[in-house]
């Protein structure tokens, strides 16, 4: 028990805490909490703290919106806390879509799929097209373009005021990562995903790898979401620089017994 | 060279993939925006600034379901539109004949935005929040279904207009068919409407005779041409007005002689 507690550590606490960040919106429509009310998109902490999503202030600010002070505050906000702890921190510990496609991550490792299709048809690029393309169409439309069909919203939304036909879209998604692509929305599509790698570029907390006690055993390969960043695995002994990791902490996790990966803090390896 | 033709190749197709899915994306948000007919919560800002402008926290919604001057068991009145709901995602509106804004004075939805789509100055006269400045739709009365105009007392939206006597008046006919009974005409007030709905819950008919629209569904628009001359404020209008000058060979000169020199007429 112990030692299942060991290996999944980190994954039993992203759960916990993207349920309970979860359970605290819930709380604050359905019985009036004042923790944390509104949603992902914007929120107010304790009725005071404006909290908002930047990508979404950017999208406003190009469809040409007035953008309040509040907004300004609370997406700068965010913004300095997850280039300090990792960009895509809010990807594994707190996006309400991450246990959907950690399901079908899952799955696809169960049953061998990675084995069968080891090719992958698509560059994890195209995220960044997205971003992009996410600003010209709110410039366009004059809307925010992403925030109308943004799953990520639909979901926690859908959980807090109403799911509607959502459903569907996590079904979709679900199918998509499951049969077409190996980590198919998040690591490939999703443009929060691209804006928060960006936003963590220079963040202080990153996983360390110790090769000399590595066993080479890729566990850690097997199951990263983002293997790209995991290049130096069983070569040098370093940081991982790229900031696509979503300090997920699952590669700790496998490698609890050898202790060859663990987090570090500028550069600095914490036990 | 085989590497420089696959990254230019591979560029193109992500640009391919990427113009297909701008489309159908563009082409979904463009549908969904396009809709007209939704009553937003008051203070909210133009239609077009509004879809920009809210981030669809769903603050209002929660502000609104957690207000004290409901009646009992009611169910709040704003909803945010849900997926699938075919209305601008995330965002708050209300349905009246459901559910429709109770008017509260402190407007517990508004202050609460963060983005200031629902617009605190809208709602407010002299520092303080006035509910009865709210323009949240316009209601409009179907002469038609509205018993009211058959001859039939009725006065439920009158009864249940919050501005009673200001949004909503009674007028007196002659009913002309019996000769001896008036007709008690339900007449809407636009400059006072606040578009709360109140009188659409309340009205008799099966399906609504007066019922609550956007108001740039239901608000025509004279234009800065026709002004009412008697009031000196309206007659400033004029300034803005552009008027469009005809300037064509015929009404260079006068129209009777353009018709003398048009040459050959026989």
């Amino acid at each position: 028990m112990k030692n299942f507690i060991k290996q999944k550590k980190y994954l039993i606490l992203r759960r916990v805490s993207q349920i309970g960040i979860l359970f605290l919106y819930f709380g604050a429509n359905v019985w009036g909490w004042q923790i944390l009310t509104g949603n992902l998109s914007s929120s107010k902490f304790l009725t005071v703290v404006p909290i908002s999503d930047p990508f979404a202030l950017l999208q406003m600010f190009f469809a040409g919106a007035v953008i309040s002070l509040d907004l300004i505050i609370g997406a700068l906000l965010i913004t300095t806390v997850y280039a300090i702890i990792g960009g895509r921190v809010f990807c594994s510990w707190v996006c309400p879509i991450n246990p959907i496609t950690d399901l079908a991550s899952y799955l696809r490792r169960k049953f061998d799929f990675n084995k069968i299709s080891k090719r992958q048809p698509s560059t994890k690029n195209i995220r960044f097209w997205v971003l992009g393309l996410s600003l010209v169409l709110s410039f366009l439309l004059a809307v925010p373009a992403f925030e109308f069909i943004s799953p990520i919203s639909m979901v926690h939304r859908g959980i807090i005021f109403g799911f509607g036909f959502t459903w569907a879209v996590v079904l979709v998604i679900f199918l998509f990562d499951m049969f077409v692509l190996k980590n198919g929305w998040c690591g490939h599509i999703c443009p929060l995903g691209a804006f928060y790698n960006i936003v963590g570029r220079y963040s202080l907390i990153r996983v360390f790898h110790d090769v000399d006690k590595c066993s080479e055993c890729m566990e850690c390969k097997e199951v990263c979401p983002e293997v790209q960043v995991l290049s130096m695995i069983t070569k040098r002994t370093e940081q991982v620089r790229d900031s696509a990791c979503t300090n997920c902490g699952r590669c700790i996790d496998v490698c609890a017994e050898e202790g060859a990966l663990g987090f570090s803090i500028l550069g600095k390896k914490t036990a | 060279m085989t590497e420089r033709r696959e990254f230019i190749l591979n560029t193109i197709r992500t640009a391919g993939l990427v113009s297909l899915a701008g489309l159908t994306w563009s082409a979904y948000v463009d549908e969904i925006t396009a809709k007209t007919l939704i009553l937003r919560p008051p203070g909210a800002l133009k239609e077009p600034d509004f879809l920009a402008t809210c981030i669809k926290c769903g603050m209002c919604v929660e502000a609104c379901a957690n207000r004290n001057t409901k009646p009992k068991n009611a169910k709040p009145t704003l909803i945010l539109a849900k997926t699938g709901s075919n209305r601008p995602i995330g965002t708050p509106y209300f349905i009246a004949r459901d559910e429709p804004c109770y008017m509260c004075p402190e407007i517990p939805c508004v202050p609460v935005c963060p983005t200031g789509a629902l617009d605190e100055n809208l709602v407010t006269t002299k520092n303080k929040l006035d509910i009865n400045k709210a323009n949240m739709g316009l209601a409009v009365i179907d002469k038609q279904s509205c018993i009211a105009f058959w001859g039939i007392q009725c006065d439920a939206c009158y009864r249940a207009c919050p501005l009673l006597e200001k949004a909503i008046t009674i007028v007196y006919e002659k009913n002309q068919r019996t000769g001896k009974h008036s007709y008690m005409k339900p007449v809407v007030h636009a400059d006072h409407c606040t578009g709360c709905g109140l009188c659409e819950l309340a009205c008799v008919t099966e399906k609504p005779a007066i019922f609550v629209l956007p108001l740039q569904v239901a608000l025509g628009k004279a234009g800065d041409h026709y002004i009412k001359g008697w009031d000196k404020e309206d007659e400033k209008r004029v300034k803005n007005s552009k008027a469009r000058l005809n300037r064509t060979d015929i009404n260079r000169k006068s129209a009777i002689d353009s018709l003398n020199d048009a040459g050959d007429l026989y």
